[in-house]
């Protein structure tokens, strides 16, 4: 283990356009090992352009993007197959395949990368799904048959299926109950805290921001504008962050964390 | 990296002492499971058990579940269990682990006993005769929608028809003309090649024209097109379901079969004739070009032959089918694309359905025109 050895991801200078439509104006990150970052930022202002550059899943025009310190520009093959074990992701629409049931979704990266009996195949994808709270009996469901919460839970055990030491999740929480939200903000923080998890989140929930993230980065005009605890973010003079953390939605939230 | 795991044995008079050692995580689980369950096979011989763990180094959850499962199976076997010296980071996972519950069996799929495979075979006969309400059902919605189109015109789609017209009729005729262009010649040089061993090069001219004006202009039109539009239909009508914007249509009161799909099969029955027309002409003019090039019969006697041979009753009766069979495929695919379910597989499922069925039903058409068009005598 290194405690805030070399940081897990590290972005610089990154520049991410679409044509003329520049998204990510020379923007810099750090995300530190163990610890739970939340990105936050209006509709629009490129929060998932970023998970998806750092994933490798969009180019990027310059700058520089490591994780687990290997840069992936450089990294081959083998080597990118390597970090893409470390490291989890949940889309926003939980990307689950649709023609595989739950259980199989989940089974789908171990069945890929380990190779493991049946047995235990089965009995470990039923205990992650047990962990985010689906049922046996409604393991055996193809995709199509599950409610949008148990989309997003059967998405989050597929993304941990090999334990990741990262995991990036694209507003996890959005479109669940109040609920069902705080039971998955409980389920990240125990994970992280059992499994020594990296977290990299993309969120719009104030009520996740304050109770499981450690820090927050804000981004704005294709830049992180603001990154800090909730206390620094609710002092930040920048208009965004402002009516963002000040706006009527947020007004509970000033309250309890006074 | 990481270590691997080990568990060692070392017997003592009352009992057996395993020591855990070792990186206990994902990449090594195969290996601990054999680890695993030889101590669990082993443990015939009787006394108490204790597991030391304080040599563990590394631990996920697929180290805690072999470890949850060892104990489960030595407990099983009525040893005496101890599990002491887990480090302290690790001790929160081990009982998440623990407590989790997965006795109930997931739902168990098909088998392949004699009655599965008697049922299966009772409900695809079954299917059959709901396939063909569900085909009249939707010529029904047509017709009705139809009928609500001319009452009031301005409720057609008047955009939505031209656009689909000018895909599957304007930008269906480069291919089309090519098919049946090499169609046309394949048959004349065919002709050619086993006619003349009988002298009789010049009924080439009345097999070809013949053949393509009432069969297979048709056919090979109808063909392609269950292929290239009827496809498409049903793909694009099925992910529409299952992104639930038809749902979206029913829910602002407007009727899908008037929106979607009467515009679309009323563009295929508009352009099937066409490319019917323009198809036969490309088949007729190549098989000229090959009676020039290869059977030496030159153009002006081709035409000629042609005008004795041909009448406007064969290409009457290639014309009439065409919308007919448009019909067909278009309510197929429809009816098709409305069947999909959630998953991409159902969606593949449906459109490979639609295309074989309308291709199926386009030569049944086929057939049951011939017999009508020879008994009424054309």
């Amino acid at each position: 283990m290194h405690p805030n050895g070399t940081p897990v991801i590290r972005v610089q200078d990154l520049v991410v356009a679409f044509g003329d439509h520049v998204v990510l104006d020379h923007l810099d990150l750090e995300v530190q090992r163990g610890e739970i970052l939340g990105l936050v930022g209006g509709s629009g202002s490129g929060k998932s352009v970023l998970l998806r550059t750092i994933i490798g899943l969009i180019p990027k025009r310059q700058g520089l993007v490591e994780v687990f310190g290997a840069n992936f520009d450089q990294a081959d093959d083998d080597a990118r197959r390597v970090i893409e074990r470390r490291w989890g992701v949940l889309f926003q629409q939980g990307a689950l395949f649709s023609s595989l049931t739950a259980l199989e979704n989940v089974q789908f990266p171990m069945r890929e990368n380990l190779s493991l009996s049946d047995r235990l195949l089965r009995e470990i994808a039923l205990a992650k799904l047990a962990m985010v709270g689906i049922s046996p009996r409604d393991a055996g469901k193809l995709p199509a048959e599950l409610s949008g919460g148990m989309t997003k839970r059967v998405a989050l055990a597929r993304a941990l299926a090999l334990d990741p030491e990262l995991v990036f999740l694209d507003e996890p929480t959005s479109g669940l109950d109040p609920i069902s939200a705080g039971e998955f903000d409980d389920l990240i923080g125990t994970l992280q805290q059992t499994l020594g998890l990296t977290v990299f989140m993309v969120t719009h929930d104030l009520e996740t921001l304050r109770t499981v993230c450690d820090r927050v980065a804000a981004l704005a005009d294709g830049k992180v504008v603001a990154a800090g605890d909730m206390a620094t973010m609710l002092r930040s003079q920048h208009p965004w962050m402002q009516a963002y953390f000040q706006g009527k939605r947020a007004h509970v939230l000033a309250e309890q964390s006074r | 990296m990481a270590t691997l795991p080990l568990l060692t044995t070392t017997r003592t008079a009352d009992r057996v002492w395993l020591r855990a050692s070792g990186a206990w995580i994902a990449p090594h689980a195969a290996r601990l499971e054999e680890l695993a369950q030889a101590q669990i096979g082993a443990a015939a011989a009787s006394g108490a058990v204790a597991i030391d763990m304080s040599a563990v180094e590394q631990l996920d959850t697929y180290g805690a579940w072999l470890v949850r499962r060892l104990r489960a199976g030595l407990q099983e076997r009525g040893r005496d269990l101890e599990i002491f010296g887990l480090a302290h980071r690790f001790r929160d996972l081990q009982l998440d682990v623990d407590r989790i519950a997965i006795d109930a069996p997931p739902a168990t799929r098909r088998g392949w006993s004699a009655t599965d495979v008697l049922e299966r075979v009772g409900r695809s006969v079954g299917g059959v005769w709901d396939q063909l309400i569900a085909f009249v059902g939707m010529m029904g919605a047509l017709a009705l929608s139809l009928l609500a189109a001319l009452r009031d015109p301005r409720s057609f789609r008047w955009i939505s028809a031209a656009h689909q017209l000018d895909r599957v009729g304007w930008r269906g005729v480069p291919i089309i003309l090519l098919i049946t262009f090499l169609i046309g010649g394949i048959i004349s040089q065919q002709g050619f090649f086993h006619f003349r061993k009988f002298g009789a090069d010049e009924y080439v001219v009345d097999m070809v024209g013949i053949l393509v004006l009432r069969e297979i202009g048709v056919l090979i039109v109808a063909i392609m097109v269950a292929g290239r539009s009827g496809s498409s239909y049903t793909a694009e009508l099925g992910s529409m379901k299952m992104r639930e914007e038809i749902d979206a249509l029913r829910t602002m009161g407007l009727d899908p079969v008037q929106v979607l799909i009467l515009p679309r099969v009323l563009a295929l029955v508009v352009a099937l004739p066409l490319l019917t027309f323009i198809g036969s002409m490309a088949a007729l003019y190549g098989a000229g070009l090959v009676a020039w090039l290869y059977g030496g019969m030159s153009p002006d006697i081709f035409i000629a032959r042609l005008k004795e041979a041909i009448s406007l009753t064969h290409f009457k009766v290639g014309m009439i089918k065409a919308p007919f069979m448009a019909l067909a495929i278009g309510v197929v695919a429809a009816v098709e694309g409305l069947k999909v379910k959630g998953s991409a597989e159902s969606l593949g499922l449906q459109t490979t359905t639609s295309v074989v069925k309308s291709i199926f039903l386009v030569i049944v058409f086929d057939g049951l025109f011939a017999v009508f068009f020879a008994s009424i005598g054309m």
